[in-house]
């Protein structure tokens, strides 16, 4: 280090110019949540949801069970009814373990008729561990997340 | 005659001291005894496993295509690089090939992980070291990183972003743009760390000279990545053995001379610049076309074995895949970077002072979930 450097402190102070360069308020990047709902991007893989059909409002998934075999952490687990008059296999439960659940995509994947799908919700804490286990109601419903108001 | 017992107990002088599991710069649960004499290091043992989740033995119990999730959560800070290491060992095994436009996302991805992982180190070896201002910096560009992930495939830290034989997502609408668009930020930025470290007087004396590793020792140790690199050993994998279509960019190896902790440091920030270069060689250039091969929906592989290696940030990632025929592994082996680099530890911080022991750590770029897996 030259003398000059070594007496003037310039390494430090370009350091502290960058640093008070910084205190511009174009600067600021933190991001106020949950005030502000942070922007999630379409494809973002969070809380799961089964689709119904908007107008019937029955449901889409036909019982095929493949998300099931999909999971890598088997926690999906789909029962059926063979419907005695139209011989269709129907959709009786549909559990959903999400605590165990990370968010692969693997199940979505696998669905042949989109009925199953990660939204973008992230807020799934929950008071117990039951409360993680989402059955056929919850997943139609979709995950309803608190708003507070600030 | 009690002369003699407190004699001996003044005479020795190895203190024995446990730095870790809980310790902020060991990088998360890694424990290190460490003897010391006085300040001075006479010997460090490291006790790893408590973070080890049986990867290896999860994936003989997965179809090929259900571990590939897991691969991520080995190095979280790079779960790209991961994933490109698996899927190309599994394509190896299948004797399949990515199409030219999903090796080229591959490669826009994983550079911008090489990044993201390069600056999750800078901020943390900083703090480390005493500097606390990087570590804000680093990972507002971070951020920006995550969000172009997150955009591509809806995950920002484990991505599971590709797939065996190509990718699952196609690219959306701005990736190059936004690519683009971070790399003429990242410049500019990468020179506002420089002008906050690189000359910085305190930085320069805690770095210089600690913790070397010359190259004699990085073969002996098996030690990858930049800190051979470091050494001036012109090796990488991305050079020498070109997977995912490397051989069509320009970039160059940078390696330092000393061997020390502050020519790894200017390893890894000219790594970051040439990562730009790649990026933008790459972003510049997205073919059009399928992105996934002809896989078979189940995959059993042909009995065999197959062992594929990527430059990953930290170093040289292998995975050893042997197959039996049926759609589960046989056997998995990783070769983690951060493990086999782990290792030289003892010997970098041999007859230095107690506070070079974190700066050393913090060289080494570990992550514990790679070293434990
Ligand atoms: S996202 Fe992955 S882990 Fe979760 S249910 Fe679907 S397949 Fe299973
Ligand atoms: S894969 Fe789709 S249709 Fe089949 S059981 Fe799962 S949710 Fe239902």
């Amino acid at each position: 280090m030259r003398f000059f450097d070594k007496f003037f402190f310039t390494d430090l102070f370009t350091g502290l110019l960058t640093t008070f360069r910084q205190q511009n308020p174009r600067e600021i990047v933190t991001e106020q949540y949950p005030a502000q709902q942070p922007r999630i991007a379409e494809r973002y893989r969070g809380a799961p949801r089964l689709n119904v059909d908007p107008e019937s409002g029955d449901t889409l998934c036909i019982g095929c069970n493949l998300c099931a075999l999909a999971c890598p952490e088997n926690l999906i687990v789909v029962t059926t009814e063979r419907n005695a008059e139209t011989k269709k296999k129907e959709l009786t439960t549909f559990t959903y373990d999400t605590s165990r659940c990370m968010f692969c995509g693997l199940c979505e994947d696998a669905c042949p008729v989109d009925a199953l799908e990660l939204t973008q919700d992230f807020e799934l804490a929950s008071f117990t561990r039951e409360g993680a286990i989402w059955d056929r109601q919850m997943l139609e419903e979709g995950p309803k997340p608190t708003r507070y108001e600030y | 005659m009690s002369e003699i017992t407190q004699a001996t107990f003044l005479d020795s002088n190895e203190l024995v001291l446990n730095m870790g599991p809980q310790h902020p710069s060991t990088h998360g649960v890694l424990r290190v005894i460490l003897k010391l004499d006085g300040e001075r290091i006479l010997g460090a043992d490291c006790v790893i496993g408590y973070l080890h989740r049986g990867v290896e033995k999860i994936g003989e119990n997965r179809t090929y295509a259900q571990f590939n999730p897991y691969v991520d959560r080995m190095d979280y800070v790079a779960a790209v690089s991961n994933g490109l290491g698996y899927c190309l060992a599994v394509e190896k095994l299948l004797d399949v090939e990515a199409p030219p436009r999903a090796q080229v996302i591959r490669v826009i991805l994983t550079e911008l992980n090489r990044i993201a992982s390069h600056l999750v180190w800078l901020g943390t070896h900083a703090l480390d070291v005493g500097a606390l201002t990087p570590v804000f910096y680093t990972f507002r560009e971070r951020e920006e990183i995550l969000n172009i992930f997150e955009e591509y495939c809806g995950a920002r830290l484990t991505t599971h972003a590709f797939r065996i034989g190509g990718l699952q997502y196609e690219a959306y609408a701005e990736l190059a743009t936004d690519t683009l668009n971070f790399c003429d930020r990242f410049l500019a930025r990468i020179d506002q760390y420089e002008s906050l470290l690189t000359s910085n007087r305190i930085w320069v004396s805690r770095l210089r000279g600690v913790g070397i590793l010359n190259a004699e020792d990085c073969k002996r140790f098996g030690v990858t990545g930049p800190i051979l690199r470091a050494a001036g050993v012109q090796w990488d994998l991305r050079k020498a053995m070109p997977y995912s279509g490397y051989q069509k960019y320009d970039f160059d190896i940078p390696v330092g001379t000393n061997a020390d902790t502050y020519d790894r440091y200017l390893v890894r920030m000219e790594e970051m610049r040439q990562s730009v270069r790649i990026l933008r060689q790459a972003a510049a250039d997205i073919p059009e076309g399928p992105i996934m091969a002809k896989v078979p929906k189940v995959l059993k592989p042909p009995v065999g074995e197959a062992y594929v290696s990527i430059e990953a940030p930290k170093g040289e990632l292998g995975y050893y895949i042997v197959s039996d025929g049926s759609t589960q592994p046989y056997r998995l082996r990783v070769r983690p970077p951060s493990f086999i680099n782990l290792q030289a530890l003892d010997h970098m911080v041999r007859d230095t002072l107690l506070a070079d022991v974190v700066a050393v750590i913090g060289t080494i770029d570990i992550v514990l979930g790679e070293v434990d897996r």
